[in-house]
């Protein structure tokens, strides 16, 4: 068709060299890319550049909400765009960790052990295994009798339990009081002076740039990176493989001898147990929780950060989280952009018609997400496949004269 | 003892009994084939036999133990493997990956072994070996068909279950398929085929059984079959 010497032109967009460059390098170049990189990302709400940082709210506590986010992204991940389970109860999940750590330390609830043998600058440190248990246990009980549906009819039971969650946490007033909510949640105790005499995680701590939100972002950055660590090893794992084999074709799973019931039940447990790490961590943030910011509309925040970022990819459903958190959270108080007046609380508010309509445009232009997943060649060691990357980025970039066979190496990706 | 043995199975779905009460018996090393007309339960009976669809009554014996109650999964631990009607294989994975996925279920002593296994899969397809790097899912229809009995080959099956390996080819590649169903066969592994090219299934079998609406009309020799006049006139489209 064209001109010159025919080749095969591999159509690479920049998600796709930017992931052959970074897959080419070493190791010790990763980390010292990838070290740099988090760092920048965790001062962030140090440095509050110009124009990027929010005027409507605090910046750190708008990044504090972003991790808290890409953490329920992760875990929505694992369900979601790992074994390919549709669960629009994810909510359900968040609101349990976070209730859980409320009910345990704020001396509203009836279940509070900080006025009895607890010390409130330990509680929320010791509440958080308990919140992450008893939300894995949970999605136990729920996964155990719906993993048997499927694809609708599993959405359907799932948007349902996070109803109910939210019901409960509503209408059990003697325990919860109900949309009162409950208050004076505890929080680690740390870093205490005479500005902050409550420690740099208590919201009281408002001065600005080190302010409670940029410690929580900190901390929260901490816990994305231990479950990304554990997640990842996990998705490089029979478990991981029993997944993916799910989520492309579950009874062609099951006669390849997967016990698939086991390892949906074990990804419905594993991403309701991120879930409930994230509700904790908000619970410890707020120190105030309400059912109403538990509503079903949120399990569709989240799924729309998935599907938004690339179902699958971990980095993808964090990216994802950044444009959902981030976005409405620009716009708030803003008055003009560059110059031009805007109403930025009108357009914030209308934030789920902006993300209805962005995720009709991806669905058209890119049904992937904005950083998709590739299928890494999990039969093989990564030696081969940096091998291959590297050869399909010297193809894409020197106009030699390709072998044909060169176009298998991309092989038709979906 | 026959290695499969199905006592008066029924399969229902819901309220509509696809399958009623058949019995059949594969021998081991035997390769024994059901044919059958759209909706005569042939799929069905090969979902009950590999465990993807649960059994109403009746029983599944398999090496003399009852099966009946076992899940899908264990079965290609005890050795039933089966390559899915509309083949089934992973869309997005590669050819290595669907086939690594095969052995899921298998431990191999060692890499010698797997190595072995692998390579044995490519001799037999060797078309396989040449997509090796490429997703299930842009395979043409053949070589579709081919990773899934390469697949199944990977989990060394003693029963190996083939829904309908001809379905949607050219008869070039038909032909290919049987041959090489014929030697997985020689080689001693006992298979188990349903199929609607009765011409080449039947030519190919040591034994046969009829479905219609459920239930086995006819069975006998391959061969016998083939000569029957009333299969002829029903499945042959001889008149």
């Amino acid at each position: 068709m064209s001109t010159e010497t025919t080749r095969p032109t591999l159509q690479l967009s920049f998600s796709d060299k930017l992931r052959l460059w970074w897959d080419a390098l070493a190791r010790p170049t990763q980390w010292l890319i990838g070290v740099p990189f988090i760092v920048f990302i965790a001062l962030l709400p140090v440095i509050r550049p110009p124009v990027l940082t929010t005027v409507g709210t605090d910046f750190g506590g708008v990044l504090a909400q972003f991790g808290m986010y890409a953490l329920l992204a992760i875990g929505l991940n694992v369900v979601v765009g790992q074994t390919g389970l549709l669960d629009l109860g994810y909510v359900g999940f968040y609101a349990i960790g976070a209730y859980t750590v409320g009910l345990l330390t704020s001396p509203d609830s009836p279940w509070n052990l900080t006025d009895d043998w607890l010390s409130r600058d330990w509680a929320w440190l010791f509440a958080l295994p308990i919140a992450i248990a008893i939300t894995a246990i949970s999605g136990l009980i729920l996964g155990t009798p719906t993993l048997r549906l499927r694809g609708d009819y599993l959405a359907i039971v799932t948007l349902g339990f996070g109803e109910i969650v939210r019901l409960l946490a509503d209408n059990l007033t003697n325990l919860t009081r109900g949309g009162q909510g409950l208050t004076k949640i505890a929080y680690p105790v740390a870093g205490v002076s005479e500005s902050r005499p409550n420690g740099v995680f208590s919201a009281g701590n408002s001065t600005a740039p080190f302010n409670s939100g940029t410690w929580w972002f900190w901390v929260s950055i901490v816990f994305i990176i231990i479950v990304l660590l554990i997640v990842g090893n996990l998705e490089r794992s029979r478990v991981g493989r029993a997944w993916v084999a799910i989520r492309e074709d579950e009874d062609a799973a099951e006669i390849m001898g997967v016990p698939t019931f086991k390892f949906k039940l074990w990804a419905f447990i594993i991403g309701a147990s991120i879930g409930g790490l994230s509700g904790a961590l908000y619970a410890g943030q707020v120190q105030f929780v309400v059912p109403t910011t538990f509503n079903v509309i949120n399990s569709m925040l989240f799924l729309c950060a998935v599907v938004l970022g690339g179902q699958g990819n971990k980095l993808g459903v964090i990216l994802g989280a950044f444009v959902i958190v981030y976005l409405p959270n620009f716009f708030l108080g803003r008055t003009e952009l560059l110059g031009i007046p805007i109403d930025g609380n009108e357009i914030a508010n209308y934030k789920y018609l902006f993300f209805g309509v962005a995720l009709v445009v991806l669905m058209i232009f890119r049904p992937q997400g904005l950083i998709p997943a590739r299928q890494k060649l999990l039969a093989y060691g990564r030696a081969i496949y940096v091998a291959t990357r590297k050869a399909a980025l010297a193809l894409n970039r020197k106009p030699a004269p390709a072998p044909a066979a060169a176009t298998d190496t991309e092989g038709g990706a979906r | 003892m026959p290695l499969l043995e199905l006592k008066d199975l029924t399969v229902s779905y819901d309220r509509i009994e696809a399958v009623r009460g058949i019995s059949l018996t594969v021998e081991d090393g035997e390769l024994v084939t059901l044919i059958g007309a759209n909706g005569a339960g042939k799929t069905t009976t090969m979902r009950a036999v590999s465990g993807i669809r649960p059994v109403a009554r009746g029983s599944v014996w398999f090496d003399g133990k009852d099966i009946t109650r076992m899940k899908a999964h264990e079965r290609v631990t005890a050795g039933i493997v089966q390559a899915p009607e509309g083949r089934g294989v992973f869309p997005g994975m590669t050819v290595v990956e669907n086939l690594e996925m095969g052995a899921y279920a298998r431990t191999f002593k060692t890499k010698a072994e797997h190595d072995k296994t692998v390579d044995r899969v490519f001799e037999l397809f060797p078309r396989l070996l040449e997509r090796r790097t490429q997703v299930g899912g842009t395979l043409s229809g053949g070589e579709q068909q081919m990773l899934a009995i390469g697949r199944a080959l990977m989990a060394r099956p003693r029963l190996l279950l083939l829904d309908e390996p001809s379905m949607g080819l050219a008869p070039l590649v038909i032909q290919q398929i049987f041959r090489i169903i014929t030697e997985i066969n020689t080689e001693g592994t006992t298979i188990l085929l349903v199929e609607q090219n009765a011409q080449q299934a039947l030519s190919r079998s040591d034994r046969a059984y009829i479905l219609e609406t459920g239930e086995v009309t006819t069975s006998g020799k391959g061969a016998d079959l083939l000569a029957d006049p009333a299969v002829k006139q029903a499945y042959l489209g001889v008149a």
